[in-house]
């Protein structure tokens, strides 16, 4: 691959997984107590071979295939958690998520505040999210809301390589469980990664794409679709501006509502469904922070209420595209 | 429970007559619970563990201080037998800020780490994962710890825990689930929810199943001992089933309770099988106490635990402020 350096360090083009497997791997290398486990993650390195390489360097010890148990190999990572581990653990698919609810909602979130402070649970459960990939309804979901919902969980979804990592080896870093959302369709998305050690801090967004007429407020993959109907939309003479707020929570309201402020117009777009979701969360932050200076109603697009079809074509409809955003957005501005 | 080959030691004495405290100790305890919840001045709700006080001291007596214990929503007994102190449970079975959570947690959810007490949980088999996963770092980072996992018979009903016993006996871990049998999974007796052979259920997965008299309190100590050791020593989990009974109701506003249960046997486990008269009477019969001295644990705890009371109950609540502290460590 080819390689740059800026800043002191190298910067090379990687992939989503890459650039997640070398967070996983410096992570690893700096804290033993740093393990893996969850279903085919050893040898297989997941269906996805996000891990591919890591049972090689850190061994079975560390990289840990465990029993199709998701509630058990996640109770198990929680214990361990408050006990001097650091346990990742893998649900394969974040439709899975719901195997694990009582040990992640009831468990997880609460063993902090149950105990007044005295026992912590510094584990990350990474999943995924996304539909199109042809998976049909219980292979296709983005249930990160489900989550956002728990006091006591904090939830990351990136959208880019070199967000992922930065992330993820903060997200290994908190003292808090942390749920890790990853779309499966951009794995193999690249983009640049400096090499060695630097930390995103939770809670803070990033302005993916800066204007003036509208924001775009997009997680995980819809920021590429936000950045693709910004591109879209300058061809009309609309100025877009992308934020992507990176963590769900904690939030980072400010460059949220700031952004609002200026541009007097926002969308909100996010692949878990539109109801009761994300959306609505994020929505209100924006219609109560900066409703003095909006132009226009805020609107939401999130996948349809439908569960996720398997053919193509309705598949297709269920989530917000480059094309669908682009007119919603020249809609709002009155173009 | 000695053998004619062993010779009794002052040790054992001593052992034993701990025990005995500990479990007048608990018992006391819960009286003061009983009492404060119907004088009204306790909120919540209150699930005594009178009648089964033998399996957390003989359990708990074969652990070191720094062993992990993981309890359940009738988790007093547990918590006490590994070392908690009677005031600052009282404060958090009160609501107030001297309590071990700072009131957080209340009476089901109390947790000490200075006992290894990863805290008592309001989900049946709620702890499975978390004691599994505390023998897991045990093992991974070599500190020769075991973790025992206490729970009633209810919790055989959800399917996390051989999940649990699955991934225990793969990555054969120092943990023991000791599964107390009090008969009655809240107001329905055990057998109607329970299939099959109870023990079976854990040796179908490779582990050492054993069942003990839980009324016994001396049985149980040894019985959990060679398991504990055994887990120590690298031996893997095991299960212990302790058959017990539930003198009281689920908790303590579970008055009537013909419809399931009569008082006829109630009144046989109390006065033939009850844990603390029979080893009284064994600690007679052997000559290793006398009356007086067990009258005077009696009375001691009793004065302990109304101090405890005392205590709680002119303890501060936490201010409000405190009610967005620790969500997040």
């Amino acid at each position: 691959m080819p390689e740059t350096v800026l800043g002191g360090h190298k910067v090379r083009e990687l992939t989503f997984a890459q650039a997640i497997r070398e967070a996983l791997a410096e992570e690893m290398r700096r804290d033993s107590t740093v393990c893996i486990m969850g279903e085919d993650v050893a040898e297989a390195g997941t269906p996805f071979k996000v891990l591919s390489g890591l049972l090689e360097e850190f061994g079975k010890d560390r990289i840990l295939d465990t029993p199709i148990s998701e509630a058990g190999f996640t109770g198990l990572a929680v214990g361990a958690a408050m006990t001097g581990m650091r346990p990742v653990v893998d649900i394969m698919f974040g439709d899975f998520i719901t195997l694990t609810m009582d040990q992640m909602v009831n468990q997880a979130a609460k063993v902090h505040y149950m105990s007044g402070g005295k026992w912590k649970v510094p584990m990350v459960m990474r999943t995924t999210m996304g539909a199109t990939r042809r998976s049909a309804a219980q292979h296709s979901q983005s249930l990160h809301a489900w989550y956002c919902h728990v006091p006591g969980l904090k939830v990351v979804l990136p959208s880019t390589p070199y967000d992922a990592k930065g992330l993820l080896k903060a997200a290994i870093r908190d003292e808090n469980p942390v749920v890790f959302f990853e779309d499966k369709m951009m794995y193999k998305m690249k983009g640049s990664v400096p090499e060695g050690d630097y930390t995103i801090p939770l809670g803070v967004a990033d302005i993916k794409r800066v204007g003036e007429d509208i924001s775009l407020i997009a997680t995980s993959s819809m920021v590429q679709v936000a950045l693709g109907a910004a591109t879209m939309l300058e061809e009309i003479g609309i100025s877009a501006e992308v934020i992507d707020p990176r963590t769900m929570w904690p939030l980072d309201e400010k460059t949220l509502i700031d952004s609002a402020k200026k541009t007097s117009r926002a969308i909100i777009l996010d692949e878990g469904y539109e109801r009761y979701g994300v959306t609505a969360e994020l929505a209100s932050v924006i219609a109560t922070g900066a409703f003095y200076d909006l132009d226009a109603p805020v609107k939401r697009m999130g996948a349809m209420h439908v569960p996720i079809p398997f053919s193509p074509p309705l598949e297709d409809v269920t989530v917000p595209t480059e094309q669908t955003v682009f007119e919603e957005a020249r809609k709002l501005c009155g173009k | 429970m000695t053998t004619a080959t062993q010779p009794t030691t002052s040790q054992d004495v001593a052992l034993w007559l701990r025990m005995y405290r500990q479990m007048v100790a608990i018992r006391e305890f819960e009286g003061q619970v009983n009492e404060l919840y119907t004088r009204a001045l306790m909120p919540g709700l209150a699930h005594l563990y009178i009648g089964e006080e033998a399996i957390a001291v003989g359990v708990c007596e074969a652990l070191e201080r720094t062993d992990y214990i993981t309890s359940t929503h009738r988790g007093h007994g547990h918590c006490l037998a590994k070392g908690a102190s009677p005031d600052q449970m009282f404060a958090e079975l009160l609501g107030k800020k001297a309590g071990y959570c700072k009131g957080k947690g209340g009476s089901m959810h109390i947790a000490d780490p200075a006992t290894g007490n990863l805290g008592a949980n309001a989900i049946v088999c709620g702890s499975a994962g978390i004691a599994t996963g505390a023998a897991f770092s045990a093992k991974h980072l070599g500190n020769g710890r075991v973790a025992v996992c206490f729970f009633g018979e209810g919790a055989l009903g959800q399917g996390v825990l051989y999940e649990e016993m699955n991934l225990a006996q793969l990555f054969k871990l120092p943990v023991i689930y000791v599964c107390e049998n009090n008969s009655y999974t809240e107001y329905t007796h055990y057998s109607e929810c329970t299939a099959g052979d109870i023990l079976m259920r854990a040796q179908a997965f490779g582990l050492e199943a054993v069942s003990v008299d839980g009324q016994d309190v001396r049985a149980v100590h040894q019985t959990a001992q060679r398991l504990v050791d055994r887990a120590r020593s690298g031996g893997g989990p095991s299960f212990l089933l302790c058959n017990t009974y539930r003198y009281h109701g689920h908790h303590v506003g579970d008055i009537n309770r013909e419809y399931y249960r009569s008082k006829q046997e109630e009144h046989t486990w109390k006065t033939e099988r009850d844990p603390i008269l029979n080893m009284g009477k064994w600690l007679l019969e052997q000559k290793h106490a006398d009356a007086p001295a067990l009258e005077r644990v009696q009375k001691e705890l009793e004065s302990e635990m109304k101090k405890a009371v005392e205590f709680a109950v002119a303890a501060p609540y936490p201010d409000v402020s405190e009610v967005n502290e620790d969500v997040y460590a």
